[in-house]
C-alpha cells in the first residue's frame, strides 16, 4: 500500500478528499507509484510529469520522509517507510506565486 | 423564452453568467476550476449545450475541459498537444533560433457543424484539431510547416495562435492569426497554409515589406460576408475585402489605434468594435477613460460609447478574446476587463452596465444566444 498526498488543486481535479491509497504491484519508485496514480486518475496525466518525456514538471516537487526526493532518478527506489505505507509519498506544488 | 449565456474565463476560474432577452439581470456561477487559468471557453455552434474549456496552470499544465449540459457539469478530457515531427524553431525576442514548446490552448474553436469536432490554438502556435469531441488531439501541421515558421516571434504574450475563424460558406476555409507572426489562410481544410499579411505595416520589423513577423491582435468577421476581415494588430485597425489577400487601415479618427479586441455587430456586418489602449507600454485607456469605439462605416469613422462606463481614474485592460457579441435585436455587446468587471450593452454599444464588477482578471467572454 503506497499512500500519496496531492496538491490541493490536483485533489480538486480528481476529487479527492484526503490521501490517495495505491497498490502498486512491483517495487515502489517514482516511475511505479506515478503509472499507478496515472492509471487511477488518467486526468492526472501530463499534470505532474510531461506526457512524451515523462520527465517531472519544472514547478512540481516530490517530498517523503522529510527527504526532496525531486531530484532522484524515477527507477530509485522510494523510502522502505514510503513503500510499506507508513510515510506518504507527497506531491507538491513549488511555492512560487500566483 | 430566449436566453443568453456569457462564458467568463479568468485568471483563476471560469464564470458562467445567465440572463433573459431582456439582459438585465443576471445569475452568475462559479468559479469552475477555481484557481485555474481558463484562457478561453467557448459552446458548439451545433450543440450549444456542449462547451469546451482550456483550464491551465504554469504548475500543473494544459487541461481540456468538455461540458454536455451548458456548463452545469464539466469532464476532463484529452490533454496530449504533441507537435507533429521535429518541432523546429521559431525565433526568441532577440531574434535567435528558440525550439517550439508547448505553453497553454490559448482559443478553443468548435465546429459550426459537428460537436465533436473543435480547433485548439496554442502557444508556441500550433492549430490542433480534435473530431472526438477533445479526447484526441492531432496537429494541422501545414501550418507551421509552410515555410515562415523560423521566423516567426513571441509577442509579450507569448508566441500564441490566438484567433480562429471557420468560413461558414466554405468549410475547407479558415482564417487564423498569430502574435506575433500575422494571419493564415487555409483553402483546403488545414492542409495547406499561407500567410495573407500585405498592407500590414509594423515598425517592429526591420524589413517594411516583410510578410510574416506581424503582432496581429485579433481578427474577426461577420457570418454573411466571411471575405471581409476586420483586424486590430499591435497598432493600427486594418480591414480587408478580399479575404485577406490585401489590407487598408481603416484607424479613421480614434483617439489611439493600438488595442486588443475587435468585434463585428451580429446583424449589421459594417458595425464594428474596438477599445483603444494608450500604447503597447501603457495598456490602459487614454485618460483614464474606458472608452468603446463604434464605426457604423466599416471603419475611418468612428464614435465613442461612454454611457455607463467609468470615464475617470480607470487604467483598466480589455485582452484580445474579451469581447463577444449576441444574437439579439437590439444585438448585445459585451467585454471583461483585467479589472475584473463585465460590461454589457443590450442596446448595441449605447449604453453599458457591468454585470459583475469583481471577478478576477478576465482572459476571454464569450456569448450564448438560447433558444
Amino acid at each position: 500500500m503506497i499512500r500519496v498526498v496531492l496538491p490541493a488543486h490536483l485533489r480538486t481535479l480528481t476529487r479527492v478528499d484526503g490521501e490517495v491509497i495505491l497498490d502498486v504491484k512491483v517495487q515502489a519508485t517514482q516511475r511505479s507509484v506515478l503509472d499507478a496514480l496515472e492509471a487511477r486518475y488518467p486526468m492526472l496525466r501530463g499534470a505532474i510529469r510531461d506526457q512524451v518525456t515523462q520527465q517531472r514538471r519544472a514547478f512540481v516537487r516530490f517530498f517523503a520522509c522529510e527527504q526532496d526526493l525531486s531530484h532522484e532518478l524515477p527507477d530509485t527506489l522510494l523510502p522502505d517507510a514510503v513503500a510499506m505505507g507508513a510515510e506518504p509519498f507527497l506531491i507538491i506544488g513549488a511555492i512560487a506565486g500566483g | 423564452m430566449s436566453e443568453v449565456r456569457v462564458l467568463v474565463g479568468t485568471c483563476k476560474g471560469a464564470f458562467v453568467l445567465t440572463s433573459d432577452a431582456k439582459r438585465e439581470r443576471w445569475d452568475i456561477s462559479g468559479p469552475h476550476f477555481g484557481g485555474w487559468e481558463i484562457y478561453h471557453l467557448k459552446g458548439s455552434p451545433a450543440d450549444p449545450n456542449r462547451l469546451y474549456a482550456s483550464q491551465s496552470s504554469g504548475w500543473f499544465g494544459q487541461l481540456i475541459q468538455r461540458s454536455n449540459d451548458g456548463g452545469k457539469t464539466w469532464e476532463p478530457v484529452g490533454n496530449k498537444f504533441v507537435y507533429d515531427g521535429v518541432p523546429a524553431t521559431h525565433q526568441w525576442y532577440d531574434g535567435t533560433p528558440h525550439p517550439w514548446e508547448f505553453a497553454r490552448v490559448w482559443h478553443l474553436e468548435p465546429s459550426l457543424i459537428d460537436p465533436d469536432t473543435v480547433y485548439a490554438g496554442v502557444e508556441d502556435a500550433a492549430l490542433f484539431r480534435s473530431i472526438d469531441g477533445g479526447q484526441t488531439w492531432q496537429e494541422l501541421s501545414g501550418l507551421r510547416g509552410h515555410g515562415s515558421g523560423p521566423s516567426w516571434q513571441p509577442g509579450a504574450g507569448g508566441m500564441c495562435l490566438h484567433t480562429i475563424l471557420l468560413d461558414p460558406s466554405d468549410p475547407g476555409r479558415i482564417f487564423i492569426a498569430i502574435s506575433a507572426a500575422g494571419v493564415f489562410r487555409t483553402d483546403d481544410a488545414g492542409k495547406t497554409w499561407r500567410p495573407i499579411n500585405r498592407g500590414l505595416k509594423s515598425e517592429q520589423i526591420s524589413d517594411p515589406h516583410a510578410e510574416v513577423g506581424h503582432c496581429v491582435h485579433r481578427i474577426a468577421m461577420h457570418r454573411s460576408r466571411p471575405g471581409v476581415l476586420f483586424m486590430q494588430k499591435h497598432w493600427d485597425v486594418m480591414r480587408s475585402d478580399d479575404a485577406g489577400e490585401s489590407w487598408q487601415e481603416v484607424s479613421g479618427n480614434l483617439p489611439t489605434d493600438f488595442g486588443f479586441p475587435i468585434d463585428v455587430h451580429k446583424h449589421e456586418p459594417e458595425t464594428i468594435y474596438v477599445v483603444p489602449i494608450k500604447s503597447d507600454s501603457e495598456h490602459y485607456p487614454p485618460e483614464g477613460k474606458l472608452r468603446v469605439y463604434r464605426s457604423r462605416t466599416g471603419g475611418h469613422e468612428w464614435e465613442a460609447l461612454t454611457k455607463g462606463l467609468p470615464q475617470s481614474d480607470c487604467y483598466v485592460n480589455v485582452l484580445r478574446d474579451a469581447m463577444a457579441v449576441d444574437s439579439f435585436d437590439p444585438c448585445g455587446v459585451y467585454f471583461g476587463t483585467t479589472g475584473g468587471q463585465v460590461y454589457a450593452s443590450a442596446d448595441a454599444g449605447d449604453s453599458w452596465v457591468p454585470i459583475v464588477r469583481d471577478l478576477p482578471r478576465v482572459l476571454s467572454v464569450e456569448v450564448q444566444t438560447l433558444p
